[in-house]
Parts: structure tokens; sequence; C-alpha cells
């Protein structure tokens, strides 16, 4: 097993955004840098955008409704896009989306651009789009997401409660890419975060190389469902 | 006074349409053949980025290298026929009180700023972000995104090829008037720079009216 | 916050649209703001994958997560606004004799059926297939339309811990859900033809879709 390096980093400010093709053969890590933050992450097939994060894929796949290490993040394809490797965290959320600006001014009122420059109120819907929009693509695009960082529990009567304090200072993500993948990210605080105040939490990027997974990798190995997905990425990749 | 400049007759309650776009904004303006826009630079300075597309098929839009060269000249002023990719006449402009609007500058992006200015730009609003969004609520994308207008602002050429953004020549009240020479959708994107002074570092409302004649 | 089980008052013979959808098609149909749609079970655990589409704004379409996000709760039952990706909502759940069903399960697909149960599962119909079969067939729709669907009459367990499955449903001969469109809106439904899991019962049967005119419709 080789060491991985790191190529280049950046700090995404809080409440904005980012993307990056993460190559087959390199990984992102993500640092919550102050504890609290939130990163929503969507991903595509770099080579073909209508080859997307399929939400309903990844959970019944896996059998999950949360992800944690050794989790892959799905395409509709039958294809793994990302895999988690390092998780020092333990839940991440899949299921809630992004603020809107219309969420964001029932709950904060509203900050715009000409009253406040750049410290004007942003939502992850519009934000997402404008990042997906630099790569040619349209709403008909935009998909599900996860939330790295944030923690939402499940009761069996459906209940969905945000759980504070889920992510501490320090704390990162490690998601391998399975084929190349086009990452973005937008930094903007959990829809069901009951804080008070417009949160900005600033999250670190690192882009570093890594080994190419074999059948004895624990994301490949952790249910047999993921065997298959590896082995459907591993011919698509040829 | 500069002999390219002109007033208009128009009257602003005699508008159809008037509305007044923030800083950092961008607004979509449907606008028929024959009708007249009127931009006005409410407190003076302030960057109006433009894109233009033939309301009947976006895949026709704004031009600026048929525009430049049909005139023979980089600015926009009084007589300006504004063209797009396919050669047409889209908007001419018949007033103008500013004079010497830009067509090379094009818009700010959060990705040039990153080039032009500090990495840390990379987090500032700018008017490529707010030509994307409102291009996917009609569902265009960056694709359709060109280099665009920039009404009231100024920059400078010199004859060894270097080009400056300006303070520019612009005041409170100052205003351009377009007569649509074909159905359009005017999209403006009011700019948000704060990193050079096409916006005297103080962004500001433009307003739009719309007259039947 | 669900009322678990609520008849409705309106009756089939009142109906201006009535049919049938046999297991494995797609069914793709407009339903105007304020009339009422109903998926009526016929025989009993069949899960209806279904989608909804602004039909005059094919962009803005149904949002699974902005859904739960919004009442906060995974779980589709009386009183769950079915919000689109433009946080608008685009129907309202006012009859239901099934309750719970499901978010977050999506449409079964040959892709994904090679990961969940063997490669050879490759060959074998699923709802990726119809869903896709009825948008392409639809002027200016495609794959990017399809996004992740509402299972009715599904069930799909999950815990506190995170894990997620897929069981013999709730559903039963007879059981429906109700809506009312709050915009005019494509409905794309896949009536599921998956028998390598329990959410058919392994025998997908016919479902039947209903609309009413209500008076705002009119």
């Amino acid at each position: 097993m080789s060491e991985s390096k790191v190529l280049c980093e950046q700090v995404i400010a809080g409440g904005w955004n980012y993307s990056r093709i993460v190559k087959r053969g390199q990984k992102i890590r993500l640092t919550d840098i102050e504890g609290g933050a939130n990163a929503s992450l969507m991903c595509y097939n770099a080579h073909n955008f209508t080859e997307r994060f399929n939400l309903g894929d990844t959970l019944k796949i896996q059998h999950i409704c949360r992800i944690a290490k050794n989790c892959c993040l799905y395409g509709d394809m039958g294809r793994i896009l990302l895999s988690v490797v390092e998780d020092t965290v333990g839940w991440h959320d899949p299921l809630c989306g992004c603020t809107h600006a219309s969420l964001i001014k029932e709950r904060f009122g509203e900050k715009d651009y000409q009253s406040a420059h750049n410290d004007f109120y942003r939502n992850g819907y519009d934000s997402l789009l404008v990042e997906i929009g630099k790569h040619g693509m349209t709403k008909r695009d935009f998909t599900e997401l996860v939330n790295f960082f944030s923690k939402v529990v499940v009761t069996s009567d459906g209940k969905m409660t945000f759980v504070e304090n889920n992510s501490k200072p320090g704390d990162y993500v490690e998601l391998r890419a399975e084929m190349d993948t086009l990452v973005v990210i937008d930094t903007g605080m959990h829809p069901l975060n009951p804080s008070k105040e417009y949160l900005r939490k600033p999250v670190k990027v690192e882009l570093l190389t890594c080994d190419i997974a074999g059948a004895e990798d624990p994301c490949f190995t952790w249910c047999p469902e993921n065997g298959r997905g590896f082995i459907n990425t591993a011919n698509y990749n040829l | 006074m500069n002999s390219k400049l002109l007033e208009s007759p128009r009257r602003i309650e005699d508008a159809v349409s008037d509305v007044t776009v923030l800083a950092g904004d961008g607004y979509m303006l449907p606008l028929k053949k024959g009708q007249i826009l009127r931009l006005v630079d409410v407190e003076g300075n302030q960057s109006g980025d433009v894109q233009i597309y033939n309301a009947n098929d976006p895949t026709e839009r704004y031009n600026a290298n048929n525009t430049i060269t049909a005139q023979a000249n980089t600015m926009i002023e009084l007589g300006t026929v504004i063209r797009s990719n396919c050669g047409n006449a889209m908007l001419t402009v018949i007033a103008d009180t500013c004079g010497e609007h830009d067509t090379l500058g094009s818009g700010c992006s959060a990705e040039g700023n990153v080039v032009r200015y500090t990495n840390k730009t990379r987090y500032m609003h700018s008017c490529r972000d707010t030509f994307v969004r409102t291009l996917e609520n009609y569902g265009l994308s960056k694709r359709d995104q060109t280099c665009n207008l920039n009404f009231f602002t100024k920059v400078i050429l010199d004859d060894k090829g270097r080009l400056e953004f300006a303070d520019g020549i612009s005041g409170p009240g100052k205003y351009i008037e377009l007569r649509a020479d074909m159905d359009v959708l005017f999209l403006l994107s009011d700019c948000s720079q704060l990193n050079n002074p096409c916006n005297d570092y103080n962004p500001t409302p433009i307003r739009l009216l719309v007259f039947d004649k | 916050m669900f009322t678990k089980y609520l008849e409705s008052t309106l009756k089939e013979e009142d109906a201006c649209y009535v049919e049938d959808v046999a297991a494995g098609k797609g069914w793709l149909h407009l339903i105007k703001k304020g009339q009422i749609f109903r998926i009526l079970d016929l025989k009993g655990n069949q899960a209806v994958d279904t989608l909804f589409i602004n039909a005059n704004d094919p962009s803005e379409r149904y949002s699974v997560q902005q859904t739960v996000q919004r009442q906060a709760n995974c779980l589709v039952g009386v009183g769950t606004k079915l919000y689109s990706n433009d946080d608008n909502p685009m129907l309202t759940v006012i009859a239901d004799t099934c309750g719970d069903h499901d978010t977050l399960g999506s449409a079964c697909s040959c892709e994904s059926n090679t990961c969940r149960y063997s490669l050879d599962k490759r060959y074998m119909h699923a709802c990726r297939e119809s869903f896709l079969k009825v948008l392409l067939e639809t002027p200016n729709l495609d794959k990017r339309d399809q996004v992740n669907n509402l299972n009715f009459f599904m069930y799909v367990p999950f815990d506190e811990k995170g894990n997620l499955n897929f069981a013999d449903g709730i559903s039963g001969s007879g059981k429906y859900v109700e809506m009312r469109a709050e915009m005019d809106v494509f409905a794309v439904v896949s009536n599921c033809p998956q028998l390598n899991n329990p959410c058919n019962a392994y025998d997908p049967t016919p479902v039947r879709m209903i609309i009413w005119d209500s008076k705002e419709s009119v």
C-alpha cells in the first residue's frame, strides 16, 4: 500500500460552493475546521454527467439510511462513484437535502448583496445550481446529495431529528474516486440545523493520491453487494 | 457636450414597466420588437453586465465581435447597432447621456477573480454566478453565456495594446436607451465586483424602464 | 403527525378518468391543478413507483429530499405535501387507507439489480426501463428528468442505527392513496416488476389510476 501524497488543498469558505474532478487513483479529504460544519455533496461521472449520484440505489444496495466508513456513493448505473475510506465522524446524512432561499428567509430574514456585499445570505440550492452550471449543466441535472458532517436520526415512525455537535473541530472524511468523478460541494448549513444564527462554517478540501481498490479492500468486502458494484466499476474503467 | 450624447424625449410616467435591480441580482426582461428599454444608472458608476438572446431562438445571441466589427469601434454609443452571432440587429442605441459603454471587459467571475487578484476572491459574489443561476430558470446554461456588454463601464485601451478598467464617466441618473429590433430576452446582471473601480467600489441599483414607443 | 387512515368520500363512478396499469408498464398522464388523483392497489402489496413533473416547466420536479426535509419525516401519509426541487408543493395527500409509503427506496433498475442480487440479474425488467420509455416518448423529456421517486404501498423499515430493509408490505387488496394536485403536473408511474425482493410480494399485480375533477379544476 503506497503512502498518500497531498496534491493540493483549499479552504472552502462557509456557505460557498466548490467543485473539482477527482480522478480514479485519487481521493479527497474534507475536514471540518471549526466543528459543526455541513458539506452538501453531489457527484457525477466526469465523462458523462447523466450518470450521477443516486440516493435510492446507494441506500438500498447497502441497506443503509446513513453514510459512514466503508459505504459507497453509487451512481444510477450500478457503478460506484466515491467510497468512504476514512471517517472520524461516524454518521453523514443522505436524506435531508439542502437549504432553499425560502427556508433561509423563513429562518433568518433577508440579507441581500446590495446591503451586505459578500456577507449576503446564500442557500444550498442556488449555490449548487450555480456550481453545476459552471460545468454546462442545468436544473435538470440537479440531483440528490449527501450532507457530510451532519447527523439526522430517523425513528420507526419516520420522524427525523437533527443531532447537534455531531462533528468536532478537526473531524474529517476521505472519499476515494472509483471512476473519474466530478464532485460538487456547498458548505451552507444543514436545513434541519436549529441554530438561531445563520452559520458559515468553512471546510478544508485536500486532493490526495491513493491506491486503486482491490478485492480485499474494506469497502469492497463490506457487503456482497458492494463487491458486485466494484466489479461493475472495474469493468467500466477498462 | 459630447456630440455622441443625446437625451430622450420619453417621460418616465409613460413607461409600461419599471423594475429596479439591486447590486448582485440578475433580471431577465422580455422585449418585443419596437419597444424601447431605458437603463438608468441610479446612483452613478454602476456596471450593468448584459446578455441578449433572440426570444424565439436563444441560440441566436449578442455577439461582441460582430457588433465591434460592423462599426469598427469597440465602444457602444449613440447609433450603435448591437448585433447577434448571426450578424442581425438586435437593439439600436437611440439615446445616451453617458457614452463610451464597454464591449471588451465582459462579466466578472470568481474563477477569473482568483487569477486577476488573489485566492481569497474565489468566495466573493460575481456576475458569472448571477448569469448562470438566472439562465437556469429559462432552461439555458453556461453554454449560452458569451462575452457580454457592460453598460456605464469605462475601459481604457491604448496604442500599445493594453486594457484597463477605469473610474467611470457615468453619474447619478445617467441612462442609455435601446430600441428592440427583434423580440429579445435582455438579461442584466447588476455587477457585484469589489476588486476594481468598475462600480466605484460601491455596487448600486440599476433601473429598467420599458416604453412601447 | 399523520392521521394514518382516512377514507375518501369520492366515488369511482364520478371520476373523469379510470385506467388499469399492468405490472411492468409505465404510465404518464397530465393532472391539472385542483384535480384529485387516486392510485388503487387492486390486489394488494404492489409497489407503485411514482414521479411528478411540473407540466409547464419540466425542470421543476418532485424532490424526495425537499419533501422529507419540509415535514422532518421520511414517510408519506395523509397531510404530506410532495415538494419540488424548487421548494413548491406539487400535491397534497388527502386520503390514505394504507399509510407509511416509502420515500427512500426509489426505482429498481437492471444496473442496481446486478449489485443487489447477482450479476446475471442484468436481464430482468425493472422500473428504470419503464420510466425511461414513457419519458422518452414525451417531447423534451429524457433520463435527466428521472430523479428519485416515491414508492406507494411499499414498506421499507429503517432503524436508529441507520439500517434499511425491504419487507413484506402493509398494503392490501383495495387499499388506496389519494392526492390533490397543487399545480399542473405530469404523473409518471412505473408499476414495479421487481421479483427479487418482497416489495411486490413476489407477484407484481395491476393497479388502477383514477382522476376526479374537483370544483376548482372544472
